[in-house]
């Protein structure tokens, strides 16, 4: 298992450096101009200069490799010290990815907006394995009565219908007609953790968009663990099980649900990615200032070294989170043995 | 497959049976299909939305472009059922045009993706020479991050197509292309498992005997068989497809305003949701209704192919 681990985490790192070349590859073609959103006051050589200071003139595959020192040394070496508070080597002269529309470092403002992500996404995500398990799990056991029926309708619906159009049916319902929750999510608002109030606000502007991801996850997630369950309901050890007398609830809570949650916990890590995707979308209906927001910003504006960025770091995730998938699966059943 | 109808036949052949009529694989597949309630609902719904997308539009008396800046914004009545957006335009003739698109950019998306997963799982699973580099290849386009990267191909490419192939067509082949070229991989992964179980079937062994050529192995024998996975993906590609346009053009990336979609008109609605919150429940209930209807109809496929569900 240990050299499993070893050689597809090994793997891995071949794969996110042949993503970012394609990235950056497809990114060249643009023909988006760092002095482009500059005055027109200030004259062409001074602007030939400023590119020249960008590198922007540098062959595509040196802005790459540079691209890649910045990202991969660069910036880790700045959070180490940010945290630790020390210093390593000469981290004034050591370059960092600039955004093209505010001159700020992009992973600054990544860090920046990565909480707001990270809330409404880990919520959603958390609540929609809440949901759905026990939901799947009685499905599968009470097959055909009218909890499953209602339960596979309701998540085939949420399964179909695209959160763009629940989002804004929420907003529709939730503010405009009753005025439960406020159609936005407001930036400006800090949480003040000693104050109710402060707290209730945070929670108020975030149950939609959490509400509406989670929805979404739980549906696709409902519908997969209940035809999991169903799959070993059927199986000969549960029949087994019952005839040496063991009680229902040891039947499906030590027997069935151990088995079926190995594909369940795979598939849970496999959309972890997807749910960044869905974070896009969510982001833009609610006005969140999260990291989808950012990339539909920078795609907007034409920021490259921000696209660049945001898109290598959706991919890492994805390689991170289909490795952690295969880690698990092969953990969590003996049976496979990878070669 | 092919072993299992062929034994089916046989047995129906029999003289016992003489007097039953012949069953095909086809005709079973059907029987079974209908018993799929969901399914035959998603049918019905699907061809209702198609027929009035493409026909309705010429017995509805608005046209979708005509502009009325006497009657904007109107909430929905009799005369327009939908109402009307900010340039006086009818809704539901908008609605309506919207849908051919939306389902034109679904089948045909499904189109690419189906094939070239179709061609890549077969490939892969019956050449071993083919195999690794191919598999390397889906995991590697598995790992892209789909979303954010259509979303930068579209910005970069829209005005080189939209100048060779006018404003429409352009952004048409674009979004189309680049949606089916990203969503081939799981049906190259059902596929290539499929075509690695059938090669070891004895059919394929006495059709080699016979000194069946590769060509004709591939198209004739191994093709057929695989045919139940990759209809049953195709279908829930369709789905994937409507969806994943109307994303593209619900954050504004998508097709141009002129061009209006389902996405598209959800996109332009969104920014009148305190004033007309009616406007964006029709885009958004077809595009859930057709979204629906297909992944029903993709559930009762695969039931009705799944010979061990099929009754005999």
């Amino acid at each position: 298992m240990g050299r499993y681990i070893i050689r597809r985490t090994l793997v891995a790192i071949p794969t996110l450096i042949a993503i970012s070349f394609v990235i950056f590859l497809i990114l060249d073609l643009a023909p988006g101009d760092p002095t482009a959103q500059l005055p027109l006051t200030i004259p062409p050589d001074v602007r030939e200069r400023l590119r020249e200071s960008l590198g922007f003139n540098d062959p595509m595959l040196i802005r790459w490799l540079k691209w890649l020192q910045q990202m991969m040394i660069n910036e880790p070496l700045n959070m180490v010290e940010q945290i630790f508070g020390i210093t390593i080597g000469e981290s004034g002269s050591r370059t960092r990815i600039l955004s093209w529309a505010s001159r700020a470092p992009v992973v600054d403002t990544i860090i920046e907006r990565l909480p707001q992500t990270m809330w409404v996404l880990g919520l959603a995500f958390i609540f929609g394995i809440i949901i759905a398990i026990p939901v799947g799990v009685i499905s599968a056991y009470k097959q055909y009565s009218a909890f499953d029926n209602v339960g596979t309708f309701v998540s085939m619906v949420g399964y179909s219908v695209p959160t763009f159009f629940t989002g804004l049916l929420a907003i529709v319902i939730f503010s405009v007609l009753l005025g439960w929750f406020p159609s936005f999510y407001s930036t400006t608002h800090v949480v003040d953790w000693t104050s109710w109030g402060s707290i209730w606000i945070q929670i108020k502007q975030m149950i939609m968009p959490v509400a509406v991801l989670s929805l979404f996850n739980a549906a696709a997630l409902s519908r997969f663990t209940r035809s999991a369950v169903l799959d070993n309901l059927n199986e000969e050890y549960v029949r087994t099980a019952r005839s040496k007398g063991l009680g229902e609830n040891r039947v499906i809570f030590r027997h069935v649900m151990r088995n079926s949650m190995i594909p369940v916990v795979t598939l849970i890590a496999l959309q972890i990615p997807g749910i960044f995707a869905g974070a896009i979308i969510t982001e833009e209906i609610f006005r969140v200032n999260g990291l989808g927001q950012y990339l539909i910003r920078s795609i907007q504006g034409a920021d490259v070294p921000a696209v660049q960025t945001l898109t290598f770091i959706f991919a890492a995730l994805t390689v991170f989170f289909n490795l952690v998938a295969d880690i698990t699966y092969g953990i969590l059943d003996p049976r496979i043995r990878y070669d | 497959m092919a072993t299992t109808q062929e034994r089916a036949g046989q047995t129906t052949e029999a003289p016992v049976f003489e007097d039953r009529k012949h069953r095909s694989l086809w005709s079973d597949v059907w029987r079974q299909f209908r018993r799929h309630k969901g399914a035959m609902v998603g049918v019905v719904m699907l061809t209702i939305i198609t027929l009035a997308c493409f026909v309705g539009p010429y017995f509805y008396p608005w046209q979708p472009e005509a502009q009325d800046l006497s009657i904007t914004n109107l909430s929905p009545s009799w005369e327009h059922p939908a109402g009307t957006d900010s340039l006086g335009r009818d809704v539901l003739a908008r609605v309506l045009v919207g849908g051919r698109i939306s389902l034109a950019v679904g089948l045909a998306a499904m189109t690419i993706g189906t094939v070239i997963g179709a061609a890549l799982g077969i490939l892969a699973g019956y050449f071993k020479l083919l195999d690794g580099p191919l598999m390397r290849l889906t995991d590697l386009f598995l790992a892209l991050p789909i979303l954010p990267l259509l979303l930068v191909i579209i910005m970069l490419f829209r005005d080189r197509l939209r100048g060779l192939f006018g404003p429409e067509m352009g952004i048409f082949i674009l979004v189309v292309s680049i949606i089916g070229v990203t969503s081939w991989m799981q049906t190259a992964r059902i596929v290539r498992g499929d075509v690695l179980s059938i090669k070891k079937k004895e059919f394929v062994l006495a059709a080699h005997s016979i000194g069946t050529k590769e060509r004709r192995m591939l198209m004739r024998h191994i093709f057929p068989n695989t045919l139940s996975p990759v209809m049953v993906s195709a279908a829930l590609g369709v789905a994937v497809a409507i969806i994943t346009e109307s994303a593209l053009s619900f954050l504004g990336l998508g097709f141009p305003s002129d061009f209006p979609t389902w996405g598209r008109l959800l996109f332009e609605s969104k920014d009148f949701l305190q004033f007309a919150p009616a406007r964006v429940i029709w885009p958004g209930v077809l595009i859930s209704l057709t979204v629906l209807s297909v992944n029903f109809i993709g559930d009762g496929l695969r039931d009705a192919l799944d010979p061990k569900l099929r009754s005999r």
